[in-house]
C-alpha cells in the first residue's frame, strides 16, 4: 500500500530537540566530562613519553594518538573503550523512554509518520556525538601543538581526519545498538544492561574468547603449519565480528603510516618493502576500507533492525 | 446537511486468535460530541487507534474527513488531534517549550505558532505557568496542557481517550467544559471513558462497548428507553413495615429490591405509587419517600451489560 506524504516530515525537528536534550542532560556532561579527562590525560602522558622516546619522526603528531605510557593506554584505545559508553548513555531509553513517559503516543499523533521519530533520534544522537568529537579532535591537536611546540603536517591533518570520520561510525555502530535494544526491550533498565554487557563482550571479553574459538574450529596440526595460518585466519575472522576490532584495526592503520597490513604478512610478500617508510594516506585508507565499510554495514543493519521492529511495534503501552 | 467526519465499517482487529474489535460501524458527523463506553478492553482504544491510523485493522476501513489514515495519515493527522489516556510530556521542557516542539512536528510556522500557543494556554487557564517545567505539573494541568496543544493546532476532529480518568472532581467539571466548548465551535469530539456521568453530562450520542463489538448506538435517551422497556422506576422510604413482602401484593411490581436502610427500588409495569402509598399507611408504615425516578445512564449502562452479557 502506497502512503502519502514523506516520510521525512519532522525529521530534523525531532533531531534537533534530541540533540538539545542530550546537551542539557546531566549523563553527557558525566561521560564527557570521563572521556574528556582520560583523553587529556593520555594524550599529557604521550607526550611525556614522546619527548623521552622520539628523536625523530616523520609522523611525530600523530604519535599523540597512540603512544602509551604505563599504567595509561594510548588515546586511542581509551576511545575505542569509552566511545561505546557514551553512545549508549545516549541512546539507550531513546524509544523506550518515551513509552515510559507515555509521550510516544502523542508524539505519533502528531502528522509525522513513525519513521521520523526514530531516524530523528538517530540523527540527534549522531548530531552530539559528532559534535563532542570534534571539540575532542580540536582540543587533542591543540594540546599537541601546545606542548610539542610543532604544527601538524598536511598529512597529519588529512589522517587526524580520517581518523575522526571513522570514529564518528564506530560510536554511531554503539548508538544504532543501543537505539536497537531500547526498541526491543520496553525497560530502560534492562535495555542498558543489554547494551552494556554487549559492550563488556566485546571490548573486553571478545579477545579471550575468539583464540579459543579458532582453536576448536581450525585445530593446528602439528605436521601441517598451514594450519597455523589457517588458526589465524579464523581467528581473525571470529575477531573482526567485534567493532571494537575493526576500530582497533583502522585506528592502527590510520595513525601509523608505516604500517601495512591488519593480517598475517609473509616474507616473500614484503619483498622490496622499505620497512618503516611511510604509505600515502590514501593507501592506508583503501587497506581498512573493508574494516570502514565493515562498521557502516553494521551500523545501517543495526539501525535497520530497530527500524523494523519499531514500525511494527503497538504503540499502546 | 452535515457531511460525516468519521466513518468506519466492519473495523476488526484481531490480536493473535482474540478479536479485540470485531466489526464495528461508526458514523460521527460534524459538530457531535460521541461518547465511546464501555469497560476497561472491551476495544475503545483499539478503535480510537485505527481511527487515528495508529494501528492497522486487521478488517474492515476507515474513513476520516473522507481520507484513509492508513494511505494519507499525514493529512489525516493534521486534522485529528488525539489526546490519549493518561498523556505524557517532557518533564524537563516547560509547558510552553513541549507545545512548540509539537507546533514544529506539526509544521506551523514560528510566529503563528508562538500567538496559537499564548492563546490556547490562555484558554486552558495555564497562561501563568506556561514556563513552569512540566515536572512540576498536576495531573489535572498535564490533561489541560493536552487539550491546549490540540487547540492551538486547531484540529476538526478531536478524540479523547479517558480524558478525565483520576482526576479530581474540579477539574474534571473544568476540563469538560472546555470539551464543551470545542464543539460549540463546530469541532467534532469523540469522548471514550468509563465514567458514565461525565458521558451522560456532555455527549449527544453514546456508543456502548461491549467485546470488542459496538452493542448500542445513539442518544442517551434512547439508550434509556431502549433499556427500561417502558417500566417504572420507583424509589421508596418507608419505615416500620417491609416492603418486600408488601410490593408484590400490588398489581403491575414486576421487581422490588431492598436497598437497605429503609429503602426499595421497585420496578413496575405502571405507575403504582398511589397504590403503594396507599397500602403502606394502611399497614401502618410511615412514608418517609415516594420517588419516580427515569433510570440513569449508570443503571441504563448496567442493564445493558447485564443483557448482554445473558446473551454471550
Amino acid at each position: 500500500m502506497r502512503r502519502e506524504g514523506s516520510p521525512f516530515t519532522g525529521v530534523m525537528t525531532v533531531a534537533f530537540k534530541e540533540a538539545a536534550d542530550h546537551m542539557t542532560s546531566a549523563r553527557m556532561h558525566l561521560i564527557m566530562l570521563l572521556v574528556l579527562l582520560t583523553a587529556v590525560g593520555a594524550v599529557y602522558a604521550a607526550i611525556g613519553e614522546i619527548r623521552q622516546t622520539t628523536a625523530e619522526d616523520p609522523y611525530l603528531f600523530l604519535k599523540l594518538f597512540t603512544v602509551a605510557r604505563a599504567p595509561l593506554p594510548s588515546f586511542s584505545s581509551f576511545m575505542a573503550f569509552l566511545l561505546p559508553l557514551l553512545a549508549i548513555a545516549l541512546g539507550f531509553d531513546a524509544v523506550n523512554g518515551e513509552f515510559g513517559k507515555r509521550t510516544m503516543s502523542r508524539i505519533l499523533a502528531q502528522p509525522i509518520y513513525r519513521d521520523a521519530v526514530l531516524f530523528g533520534k538517530f540523527i540527534g544522537g549522531m548530531i552530539v556525538i559528532a559534535i563532542a568529537l570534534l571539540t575532542l579532535w580540536l582540543l587533542m591537536i591543540g594540546l599537541g601543538i601546545l606542548l610539542l611546540g610543532l604544527p601538524p603536517s598536511g598529512g597529519d591533518m588529512a589522517r587526524g581526519f580520517a581518523y575522526f570520520a571513522a570514529t564518528l561510525v564506530y560510536t554511531g555502530v554503539w548508538l544504532a545498538l543501543a537505539l536497537a535494544f531500547s526498541t526491543v526491550i520496553r525497560a530502560p533498565a534492562t535495555s542498558a544492561l543489554a547494551a552494556l554487557s554487549a559492550w563488556l563482550i566485546f571490548s573486553v571479553f571478545w579477545s579471550m574468547i575468539t583464540p579459543l574459538a579458532a582453536g576448536a574450529i581450525a585445530p593446528v596440526n602439528p605436521l601441517d603449519p598451514m594450519t597455523v595460518l589457517g588458526q589465524v585466519h579464523v581467528q581473525q575472522a571470529l575477531a573482526r565480528l567485534s567493532p571494537v576490532t575493526l576500530y582497533g584495526e583502522i585506528a592502527q592503520m590510520l595513525l601509523d603510516p608505516a604500517s601495512r597490513s591488519v593480517g598475517p604478512v609473509f616474507m616473500s610478500q614484503l619483498e622490496g618493502a622499505l620497512i618503516g617508510s611511510p604509505l600515502p594516506t590514501l593507501q592506508s585508507i583503501l587497506i581498512i576500507w573493508p574494516q570502514i565499510a565493515g562498521l557502516f554495514a553494521a551500523m545501517v543493519l543495526l539501525f535497520t533492525g530497530a527500524y523494523v521492529v519499531f514500525q511494527r511495534q503497538e504503540i499502546r503501552a | 446537511m452535515s457531511t460525516p467526519v468519521i466513518e468506519a465499517s466492519g473495523l476488526t482487529k484481531r490480536y493473535g486468535g482474540t478479536a479485540a474489535v470485531d466489526h464495528i460501524d461508526l458514523t460521527v458527523e460534524e459538530g457531535e460530541i460521541l461518547g465511546l463506553l464501555g469497560p476497561n478492553g472491551a476495544g475503545k482504544t483499539t478503535t480510537i487507534l485505527m481511527l487515528l491510523g495508529l494501528t492497522e485493522p486487521t478488517e474492515g476501513s476507515v474513513r476520516v474527513l473522507g481520507r484513509d489514515p492508513l494511505r494519507e495519515p499525514l493529512a489525516v493527522k493534521r486534522h485529528v488531534g488525539y489526546l490519549p489516556d493518561a498523556v505524557g510530556f517532557y518533564d524537563t521542557l516547560s509547558g510552553r517549550e513541549n507545545l512548540r516542539y509539537s507546533a514544529r512536528l506539526a509544521g506551523l510556522d514560528e510566529t503563528a505558532a508562538q500567538r496559537g500557543i499564548a492563546t490556547a494556554l490562555e484558554r486552558v487557564g495555564l497562561s501563568g505557568v506556561g514556563d513552569r517545567r512540566v515536572a512540576t505539573y498536576s495531573r489535572g494541568m498535564r490533561q489541560r496542557l493536552g487539550l491546549a496543544e490540540l487547540l492551538m493546532r486547531d484540529v476538526r476532529v478531536v478524540i479523547l481517550d479517558e480524558p478525565t480518568s483520576g482526576l479530581d472532581p474540579r477539574s474534571t467539571s473544568e476540563l469538560l467544559s472546555l470539551i464543551r466548548e470545542f464543539a460549540a465551535e463546530r469541532m467534532t469530539v469523540l469522548l471514550s471513558s468509563h465514567l458514565l456521568d461525565v458521558v451522560q453530562s456532555i455527549c449527544s450520542r453514546v456508543a456502548l462497548f461491549n467485546a470488542g463489538r459496538i452493542g448500542f448506538l445513539g442518544t442517551v435517551d434512547d439508550l434509556v428507553r431502549e433499556v427500561a422497556d417502558g417500566a417504572f422506576h420507583i424509589d421508596v422510604g418507608a419505615s416500620g413495615i417491609d416492603i418486600g413482602t408488601l410490593a408484590p401484593e400490588v398489581k403491575g411490581v414486576t421487581a422490588c429490591a431492598d436497598m437497605g436502610d429503609g429503602h426499595w427500588q421497585i420496578t413496575a409495569a405502571r405507575d403504582v405509587r398511589s397504590d403503594l402509598a396507599r397500602r403502606i399507611v394502611a399497614r401502618g408504615g410511615a412514608l418517609t419517600g415516594l420517588d419516580a425516578r427515569r433510570i440513569s445512564l449508570g443503571e441504563a449502562y448496567n442493564r445493558f451489560f447485564r443483557e448482554a452479557g445473558h446473551e454471550a
